[in-house]
């Protein structure tokens, strides 16, 4: 019996195999069969239609009119290396924020008051309000354009808009003029209507959006997970009927009154009674419980749900808070979205998906919303805290697409999109990361083969040599205005640096500049002599006074600069430790001197100190490290600042210092114990030792802080020291013998 | 009383009877119910055996044997022209998504069949890269067999090439389609847009709603959000490998046939004048056949392989001609050449979501004299830059039909569920080539008022933790302190035995007694800054613990402590050495009284090499040393220490007691240095020569000094 249904079992098996592979091997040849029909099949293209040539010789004209490109509607031919924006003269009515707006670019480094040289134009004729039924309306916005001397349709001229069309219908294309070919910079357009590549989209901004400094950051502090009283908070009106209405009137849906804020008025305008619908008075209820700032600082998420137009307020405002906009308007251009990745600060939402909305946020991890927080924050303090920047943002914007066309580079977009971005970065200086001093330094893509010899001349006009990157050395930029014992002594220091590469000097002074063309070594060091290049900053840079020391980046082959006064006592120890430290902070002014500010009450203005007690905000560059990109910054500095310097004959280490604050906001570094860094028994009259100078720097500190609307400079308790500075262990141990010895 | 309950007691029996009778009856009828509706499906299903119904949810058949013939009746309706004003939120119906989980898109494929006119002649060719795009979409995760539940779908009808349909029967058959809906949610895919003599730059076909993926858009026809711009395929390109000459011979290499005459008038001029430029053109072949496979010189007819040649280029040119896009331009990718773009108003392959200026160089036509200058100007570390990115982007996305179908389908499903979005670095920065991403970039200060929270772990040491506690208390910044109870076999002391301090205080006990314990980002720890501190470290002073802290924020991304530890390579054994001498070098903080931020313990917790952790776990050894390369392998900065300070322990103690004095444990230090380096791929931990002082320290000045109590060693 065993037996049998043994036998009976395995014949079973035996036969569902056979068959398995009966049909398997049907199904392969299937297959093959199939695989081999599909190698017949023809490729999609034949290498001669790939390779078709025009049939004519030019491309034909469009014959149809399309809308404007940079390529159809600018003329590059007006802009060289360094563009510049005119803007005409104010005549006629303008409202505030568009003389905001005018003041802005009239004093920044890119207006001219030439119009031959100029390569944009921005007319005086308020463009911003295009409602006529608001009360910052502009009429004969039209034919006042057209009247501008260099209109031609508007060819390279910029136009702001914030509010285009009116009740009832908001249309976009409702501007109240023709643009034509100029481009316009506008608030709340849409995908359908942008000219994409051509117009900027601009953020909705208050009238009381101020003109410059901004506020700073709200949100500094980063706890991880974010604990935040609500998730998602929404306060603000909905219009009941009309246009871009439904979105708001349905948000009611989602209100939990916990961790769910969206609350909702009726109440605006003079009539909404009479158009007020069933759930108008429970909203209103609800609506009057919370405070708006207070909703915003304490949510995750802020709705930014659009109004009539697509664009809010509530935008910025919610980037200010460091509340994660969510966005309920669609098709918005978002604010400069050509360069700023919106992806890492905003969530995009669907005014057709509304009640998904808190699903969609609760998904968010809560890295994501780490990163996203701090993004906002970043972004707020880079290109919109103040309508400067905003308006600075936007030029930059149009000078980079030039620069892309006249040179074929750009910023990259790691640069837009991280600190200290576009506007702490020039456009025209190296055209990779690796030459600014990013904080986290990437690893430097190892090199392409290297290009072939060039045996014949390059027939086109040379090009200037590209930045530096962070190397192994710096070079020593000395600004002297006398010889003296301690200039000779500092030179011999520095010849015997470990990581000097080359001394630049700076000569300013009525006497013929000294003949030098290397230093010698130390007896026993065997390198070569250290290569001296010396510029006499009256003949080359006649005018630019104290600001000429940081002039000849020309001549400066390292990114690290340690600039020096004639006369700073330094070791070779203490310039060596400076720029060991210095390679692990770039962005930073790493060196000796520090100096302090502080608000005088009495005075109502700030204060300038050395005699420091437990912090810092400045570190003089008298005997300091700075990134050559920084020195490149000052050369680019407004003109009012560098104005005051002129004036002054001073004061260029303090604009240094709040140019660097200003764009990294981080403080200085200040080494080692030492506060004196001038020698004790100057021959000459010491300027340190006047009051006047003192006044004088107290002074253009406040000029400073008034051309900015803030002051940058920021404040640090720590000094860094060799490891074992002044420890109580045996001299022997320690690498920086040499520092132990100096007394304060 | 009693009667009263017994005749309680009486009615209520009879109640539940009544009940056990109705739900019986229930019971009973459910039953019947279930067994006839069973019945009368099975019924149904069996008499509706062949119902389409049940064919719908067969995947598409992509056999190309026996294919079904439609014919295309000449006066069959047309489906709309294109719709020029589409965006994603007009044009897209975004209710049919959503369907196949919250993070995907559903994608659909009409059967394929051969549409034929009245005449009988095909109305499209199928081409074997069409066929691979919907052999590709079948195999993908996207992909349903039910139309009904699709988010996208794709009619089979091969568009690729705008010489191999006729336009006008294609959009009569698009009309036709079972789901058609004005082409709402459908997908088109063209790669050779319009014809002599206009070549438009889109597709002409009546696509109506419909999403179009196609190469060679400029920005007029392109439709922002909506339309997804492909590359040209080139099946010369998926021939290259990724092999690379050591040296590459020439600056610029020009290899295309169809350059524009005034174009190619400019680059012999430039060609004549230098020797930087390359320039090839056809081979004035003997036989008519044009040869593909050679490019010859134009001034002295020099005879080279193509496309072997582009591998010694360093940069390519790639110049519009009767289109837009060029076949070439994926060659080069694919050699590894710098591609330099000719073409104004091009949009470029995928130019959302790829940064196309980090792998090419975009030259305007009316610039194209400069090409030399433009070049020359570069500098060797974009140069380098762009040619190490090349071959990666080019593998990601363009190499095969099948990337280029699936990073469409991946653009088009971030752009319905935008939280499954990659952010730019995943698509645009090769970790290998630029490391992680610090999750804390932005630059301040962190504000003094949270504080921080101490965390402790302890086992059993409970008197050295008592007397922590109450030296940790008088720092003004602490805001909390979290005990982490290690110890599985004893409970910690009753609340009545713990010091009394004014700051809160929770002890967390732990399920296992490990290391990474100490670790664990608890919800409890409410400050980003957190101080990890062993319990036996009694000798801080208030003074410098919240002189650290202050330090900290002012580099809130590092580890900022007391206990500094260095690396050192050792020659003699080819391996990394642990070094606890008093250096003037450090490279690591130890975690022994270190602050920082949260964060860094769930990266720990959940993101650091799973192999590490569980080495710290199992040999009980090398947490911090773990810590400190995870740190800087994301930040790539090194650590901070505070203070002079070196001894940390009660002076009396004896190092006999001490785990870190053991030599075994020094030795397996080492080997975790050499281990951690092993798994990340490189030495993270950089050394520094530098410590953060108070500015006043060992300053007699007079003025009163802000942390007066710094110990000296």
């Amino acid at each position: 019996m065993q037996a049998k249904k043994r036998y009976i079992l395995l014949l079973f098996s035996c036969s569902l195999l056979i068959v398995y592979i009966y049909s398997n091997g049907f199904l392969l040849k299937s297959k093959f069969v199939q695989n081999s029909r599909r190698e017949q099949l023809p490729t999609f293209a034949t290498l001669d239609e790939l390779y078709e040539a025009p049939s004519r010789q030019k491309r034909s004209p469009q014959s149809i009119v399309k809308s404007c490109r940079m390529e159809t509607c600018f003329d590059f031919s007006k802009c060289g290396d360094d563009p510049k924006v005119y803007v005409y003269p104010t005549d006629g009515p303008v409202s505030a924020t568009y003389r905001k707006v005018l003041s802005v670019i009239r004093e920044s480094k890119y207006a001219t008051r030439d119009p031959n040289e100029a390569c944009l134009f921005l007319p005086a004729v308020d463009t911003l309000d295009a409602d006529p039924l608001s009360s910052e309306h502009i009429p004969d916005v039209a034919q006042r354009l057209s009247r501008l001397p260099h209109w031609k349709n508007g060819r390279n001229h910029l136009v702001f808009n914030l509010y285009a069309g009116t009740w009832p219908d908001y249309a976009e294309n409702a501007l109240g003029f023709d643009s034509g070919e100029a481009i316009l910079a506008r608030a709340s357009a849409s995908e359908t209507i942008f000219r994409d590549g051509f117009d900027i989209s601009l953020p909705l901004f208050h009238k009381e959006h101020p003109e410059r400094g901004g506020a700073a950051p709200a949100a500094t502090a980063n706890p991880f997970p974010a604990p935040k009283k609500h998730l998602l908070a929404f306060k603000g009106k909905r219009y009941v009927h009309g246009i871009g209405s439904e979105t708001r009137n349905s948000l009611w849906h989602l209100h939990d009154g916990n961790n769910l804020i969206l609350v909702t008025t009726c109440r605006h305008g003079k009539s909404w009674k009479d158009l007020r619908d069933e759930r108008c008075d429970e909203d209103n209820r609800e609506y009057d419980k919370f405070d708006y700032e207070q909703l915003l600082s304490n949510s995750t998420f802020c709705l930014v749900a659009r109004g009539r137009r697509l664009g809010s307020y509530r935008f910025l405002e919610a980037l200010a808070a460091g509340c994660v906009p969510v966005l309920l308007s669609n098709g918005w251009r978002l604010p400069f979205d050509e360069r700023i990745d919106w992806r890492r600060a905003v969530i995009w939402a669907d005014e057709r998906l509304l009640l998904q909305v808190p699903e969609l946020v609760r998904s968010v991890p809560p890295e994501r919303i780490l990163a996203l927080r701090q993004q906002t924050q970043l972004l707020w303090e880079q290109y919109f805290s103040s309508i400067e920047k905003i308006v600075f943002t936007t030029v930059e914007l149009l000078f980079e697409r030039i620069l892309a066309h006249r040179s074929s580079r750009q910023r990259d977009a790691l640069i837009w999109n991280a600190s200290p971005g576009a506007l702490g970065t020039l456009a025209t200086y190296g055209d990779s990361r690796a030459h600014f001093p990013v904080t986290a330094i990437a690893p430097v893509a190892p090199p392409a083969p290297s290009p072939p010899p060039v045996p014949l001349p390059v027939p086109s006009v040379p090009s200037t040599a590209p930045p530096p990157t962070l190397g192994e050395s710096f070079t020593a930029l000395l600004y002297v205005q006398a010889t003296s014992p301690a200039l000779h002594k500092l030179l011999a220091n520095i010849a015997s640096s470990e990581f000097c590469e080359k001394v630049v000097l700076v000569w300013d002074s009525e006497r013929a500049a000294p003949t030098l063309k290397s230093l010698p070594r130390m007896a026993g060091d065997d390198r070569d002599p250290l290569p001296v290049v010396v510029i006499d900053a009256t003949t080359h840079y006649p005018g630019e006074g104290v600001s000429a020391r940081w002039q000849p980046l020309w001549a400066i082959p390292t990114a690290a600069v340690f600039s020096l006064d004639g006369d700073a006592p330094l070791l070779a120890e203490e310039l060596d430790f400076a720029f060991q430290v210095w390679q692990h902070f770039p962005e930073r002014i790493v060196g000796y001197p520090a100096r302090s500010h502080y608000w005088d009450e009495a005075k109502g203005a700030w204060g300038y100190s050395s005699k420091w007690g437990g912090a810092y905000s400045m570190v003089l560059p008298g005997a300091a490290l700075v990134h050559r990109a920084a020195l490149a910054l000052y050369g680019a500095a407004a003109p009012a600042l560098r104005l005051a310097v002129r004036r002054a004959r001073n004061c260029e280490d303090i604009l240094l210092n709040c140019l660097v604050a200003h764009y990294t906001r981080r403080p200085p570094l200040k080494l080692a114990q030492r506060r004196r860094y001038k020698p004790a028994h100057h021959r000459h009259r010491s300027s340190w030792t006047d009051p006047e100078h003192f006044v004088q720097r107290q002074s253009c500190l406040n000029t400073f802080a008034a051309a900015w609307g803030y002051m940058p400079l920021m404040r640090s308790i720590l000094r860094l020291d060799p490891i074992l500075f002044k420890d109580p262990v045996s001299t022997l141990r320690k690498k920086y013998r040499k520092m132990e010895l100096l007394t304060s | 009383m009693a009667t009263e309950t017994l005749l309680k007691t009486n009615k209520y029996s009879k109640y539940i009877s009544y009940r056990k009778i109705l739900y019986h009856r229930f019971f009973v009828g459910l039953l019947l119910f279930i067994v006839v509706s069973l019945v009368f499906t099975v019924l149904f299903n069996v008499y509706a055996g062949n119902s389409p119904r049940t064919e719908i949810y067969k995947a598409v058949n992509l056999d190309l044997v026996s294919l079904e013939v439609r014919k295309i009746k000449i006066n069959s309706p047309y489906s709309e022209p294109r719709n020029t004003n589409c965006t994603y939120w007009s044009c897209f119906n975004v209710y049919k998504c959503g369907r196949g989980g919250h993070d995907k898109i559903t994608i659909y494929i009409y059967p394929l069949k051969e549409y034929r006119t009245d005449d009988d002649r095909l109305i499209s060719q199928l081409s074997r890269e069409f066929y691979e795009i919907l052999d590709t979409i079948r195999h993908s995760k996207y992909y349903t067999a039910n139309p009904e539940e699709a988010c996208l779908l794709v009619p089979s009808i091969d568009t690729l090439n705008q010489n191999t349909f006729s336009s006008e029967h294609v959009s009569q058959a698009l009309y036709s389609l079972e789901h058609w809906n004005n082409g709402e949610n459908h997908l088109i895919f063209n790669m050779l847009p319009g014809t002599a003599p206009n070549y438009e730059t889109v597709v002409k076909l009546n696509t109506s709603k419909a999403i179009i993926a196609g190469s060679g858009f400029d920005t007029w026809t392109f439709r922002y959000g909506f339309d997804i711009s492909l590359p040209l395929y080139s099946h010369i390109a998926t021939g290259i490998d990724n092999t690379q000459p050591k040296q590459k011979n020439y600056l610029i290499i020009s290899t295309q046939q169809n350059i524009p005459d005034d174009y190619l008038a400019e680059l012999q001029n430039i060609a004549s004048s230098s020797n930087d430029l390359l320039l090839l053109g056809k081979c004035k072949a003997e036989s008519n056949r044009m040869d593909h496979t050679k490019r010859c010189e134009y001034t002295t007819g020099r005879v080279f392989n193509y496309p072997d040649i582009l591998k010694e280029g360093l940069f390519c040119l790639v110049v519009r001609s009767a289109r837009l896009t060029q076949s070439v331009l994926m060659d080069i990718l694919a050699s590894q050449c710098i591609p330099i773009i000719v073409a104004d108003t091009i949009v470029l392959p995928f130019n959302s979501h790829v940064d196309w200026h980090r792998i090419s160089l975009y030259i305007p036509e009316e610039n194209i004299k400069n090409l030399l200058r433009i070049v020359h100007s570069v500098s060797k570390e974009r140069r380098g830059e762009l040619y190490w990115q090349l071959r990666w982007v080019y593998e990601r996305y363009f190499a095969s039909i099948k990337q280029i179908t699936l990073t469409t389908l991946e653009i088009i499903n971030e752009k319905v569920f935008p939280l499954a979005a990659r952010m730019y670095e995943e698509w645009n920065m090769p970790e290998h080539l630029y490391g992680p991403v610090n999750p804390l970039f932005l630059p301040v200060t962190a504000p003094k008022s949270p504080g921080f929270t101490a965390v402790i772990l302890t086992y059993d040491r409970v008197e050295s933790l008592f007397i922590l506690i109450r030296k940790l208390v008088k720092t003004p910044s602490l805001a909390k302190i979290l005990v982490v109870w290690n110890n599985q076999k004893k409970a910690p002391p009753p609340s009545s035995e713990w010091p009394v301090i004014n700051k809160p205080l929770k002890v967390i006990r732990t399920k296992e007694n490990k290391l990474s314990n100490r670790f664990f980002p608890y919800d409890e720890i409410e400050t980003e800054c957190q101080l990890t501190i062993d319990d036996d470290i009694v000798m801080l002073t208030p003074d410098e613990l919240e002189f650290g802290f202050d330090v900290w924020r002012e580099f809130p991304d590092r580890i900022v402590g007391f206990p500094s530890r260095l690396h050192v390579w050792d020659n003699v054994t080819a391996s990394w050495k642990y070094h606890s001498e008093w250096t003037n070098q450090i490279s690591m903080v130890l975690t022994g009284a270190a602050f920082h931020h949260k964060i860094w313990s769930w990266y720990y917790t959940y993101k650091m090499p799973a192999e590490i952790r569980s080495w710290v776990d199992e040999y009980f050894n090398c947490e911090d040393i773990a810590m400190n390369f995870l740190v800087a392998n994301i930040t790539r900065k090194p650590p901070i220490k505070v203070t002079p300070r070196k001894k940390f322990k009660c002076p009396e103690c004896t190092n006999t007691e001490m785990l870190s004095a053991d030599a075994r444990h020094m030795s397996q230090r080492s080997g975790c240095i050499d281990r951690f380096a092993r798994i990340y791929g490189n030495m993270a931990l950089k050394p520094v020569e530098f410590r953060a002082d108070p500015l006043q320290y060992r300053e007699n000045s007079g003025i009163p000094q802000l942390y007066p109590d710094i110990g000296a060693l």
